[in-house]
């Protein structure tokens, strides 16, 4: 079986092994649910009371059958009630993906607008004082957390030049795509900041690489223009660990940028998470972790795929 | 020696073994309550006092030394960062070694099971394991080890599979050695290379996703000093006491630099094939 048919083999299974890790970790947490979910109002419950409800959230039954009618539910896309929002947590999920989606593909615009010319440029000019420069850049880009970055940009915004950035709004992108730039511009730089040192390195070693094969000596030798050699023969050969990299981190971002989002109270998927796990939402905790899990398989699962397109070596090989 | 001597001839080593070397001094004397004051003493009349020659960080809202939490911080960062590497590298050096030697049925079970924790992105599966077991410092260290024993456990299967079908192997076994001693003779002995660049490395990731569950409130827990505390703490006083901000983000900066620098000389010295790769 070649690497990829084996991929594609093991996706549902490790998806059924994720909502299982989810399902059983929910319960695992101390105390019951109805008490977690009504807090200290449970204790005036009367023993019938109580008996009701948890026959009404189906938790008087034992844990295989929960965890079928859970996951019967979940393919259907019922993913059951948030009780801090009082609708159904898909609803509440999809009113928080857009932003999660939006910051991830701006963010990563920004790593590749920055990083891949970076990159380049620094492998062309190897060992010279510009390539270490850009190499200290990416080494520290890499090293500060974003909420280091973060919280240094709002500083150097209001402190520096008295403008407070926008925080805690989210205006749809069709609605006003200038307002919604306007908001979403600092957390994308924040997150693109570290994306684009990461990319930075990875296209410096590729195209280092790529710029030492035969083919590219043959093209030089033959005359080719310096530039034609660069973006024509050598860039999209040095652009696939560059796809991997920008495909992994973006399912990393699409999980929701849980410390940024915080930092500039953005109402995206990874707040939501942290603000459902403080106030003890297990239903939408549960919901939007499969979700998120299941969205950055996906990402993963075509990130390999696109390595195999692009690289014949992998579709065919047995990795 | 060899490898320190090594260390400090490649250039990013010596940086990044120098920081590392400084941050552990710094930690072991925070950890030994060697600060300049009392981290949790509140100097009343100083509050939000800006470095001078008392307070070389000044002083947090509390009138607290900023350099003795900065130092305990570090301290605290440092035994979870460790506490969580070593950990993940035992569970991973286990996992992947039973993967390897035990073949087809334990070795398809474990690894689905780390493809099901590599499932998760890693803040997540760290989120999710402190929802179930609650806000702490021990906490976040077991989340962040079962964050990064899937990693561990891929870096020593793969290795571990090849080595075992080696000559070297069949040797031992003919002359009769037991598992264990192949498995922690030969075995392990090769794979100390890889382990270490990747120790390194993880103790980087750590350090940074303590911080991150600190800074959302869900690590160390207060008066604790922890660097990602110190941090959140910072975020309404900046405009203010702007070194409530500079220092502890210095500090964490520079701290995961050293280690990063650090893994990546230690790469480019124990496996020469990736050496511009690294770089």
């Amino acid at each position: 079986m070649n690497y990829l048919t084996r991929r594609l083999v093991t996706f549902p299974l490790v998806m059924l092994g994720v909502s299982v890790l989810v399902f059983i970790s929910i319960r695992l947490v101390p105390g019951d649910a109805i008490t977690a979910m009504l807090g200290t109002e449970a204790g005036l419950l009367t023993p019938e009371q109580r008996a009701a409800l948890e026959a009404y959230f189906g938790i008087d039954q034992s844990w295989p059958v929960q965890y079928g009618r859970w996951l019967l539910g979940a393919l259907k896309g019922d993913l059951g009630i948030s009780v801090t929002f009082g609708k159904p947590v898909l609803d509440v999920i999809l009113e928080r993906f857009p932003l999660t989606l939006e910051l991830a593909l701006l963010s990563m615009a920004i790593a590749l607008l920055i990083g891949l010319p970076a990159g380049v440029f620094a492998a062309t000019r190897n060992e010279k004082p510009s390539d270490l420069g850009v190499r200290i850049f990416a080494m520290i880009g890499q090293s500060t957390p974003n909420f280091v970055v973060g919280l240094l940009l709002i500083y150097i915004l209001s402190v520096g030049f008295g403008v407070l950035p926008v925080m805690g709004a989210f205006t749809p992108l069709f609605q006003d795509p200038l307002e919604n730039l306007g908001q979403l511009i600092l957390p994308a730089l924040t997150l693109g900041f570290a994306f684009a040192a990461s990319v930075t390195r990875i296209a410096r070693s590729a195209m280092l690489d790529v710029l030492s094969e035969d083919y590219v000596r043959t093209a030089r030798s033959k005359g080719a223009p310096a530039m034609s050699v660069l973006w024509r023969h050598a860039l999209p050969n040095a652009l696939i660990p560059v796809v991997t990299l920008s495909g992994v981190e973006f399912g990393y971002l699409l999980g929701g940028a849980v410390i940024v989002e915080q930092i500039f109270a953005l109402p995206g998927l990874g707040r939501m998470v942290l603000d459902a796990i403080l106030q003890r939402d297990y239903a939408l905790v549960q919901g939007s972790v499969l979700f998120i899990a299941l969205n950055f398989m996906i990402v993963n699962l075509l990130v390999d795929l696109a390595y195999a397109m692009l690289d014949p070596r992998i579709r065919l090989g047995d990795r | 020696m060899r490898i320190l001597r090594a260390i400090f001839t490649h250039p990013s080593g010596r940086i990044g073994g120098t920081i590392v070397g400084l941050y552990l001094v710094v930690a072991i004397l925070g950890a030994l309550g060697f600060t300049p004051h009392d981290p949790l003493m509140q100097f009343r009349i100083d509050r939000l006092q800006a470095p001078d020659a008392v307070h070389w960080m000044g002083t947090d809202l509390f009138g607290r030394d900023v350099a003795s939490r900065l130092m305990v911080g570090i301290s605290q960062s440092f035994v979870v960062a460790f506490a969580s590497v070593a950990l993940a590298a035992s569970a991973g050096v286990v996992l992947g070694l039973a993967a390897a030697w035990s073949g087809k049925g334990w070795d398809g079970l474990i690894m689905r099971i780390m493809d099901v924790l590599l499932a998760f992105p890693a803040i997540l599966l760290a989120l999710l394991i402190i929802a179930v077991v609650g806000p702490g410092t021990w906490t976040s260290v077991m989340a962040i080890a079962i964050v990064y024993t899937p990693i561990f456990t891929r870096v020593v299967r793969g290795p571990a599979l090849s080595l075992k079908t080696r000559d070297f192997v069949d040797a031992a076994r003919t002359f009769g050695s037991s598992r264990y001693y192949i498995l922690t003779r030969h075995l392990m002995l090769n794979l100390v290379a890889p382990l270490t660049v990747q120790v390194t490395l993880a103790l980087a990731w750590a350090l940074l996703t303590e911080a991150g569950l600190s800074f959302l409130g869900l690590g160390t827990q207060p008066p604790a000093s922890s660097l990602g505390l110190m941090l959140s703490d910072s975020r309404n006083l900046m405009e203010m006491a702007p070194w409530l901000l500079v220092f502890p983000g210095l500090a964490i900066m520079i701290g995961i630099l050293g280690f990063n620098l650090l893994g990546d000389a230690l790469r480019d010295i124990l496996d020469p094939k990736t050496r511009r790769v690294a770089a």
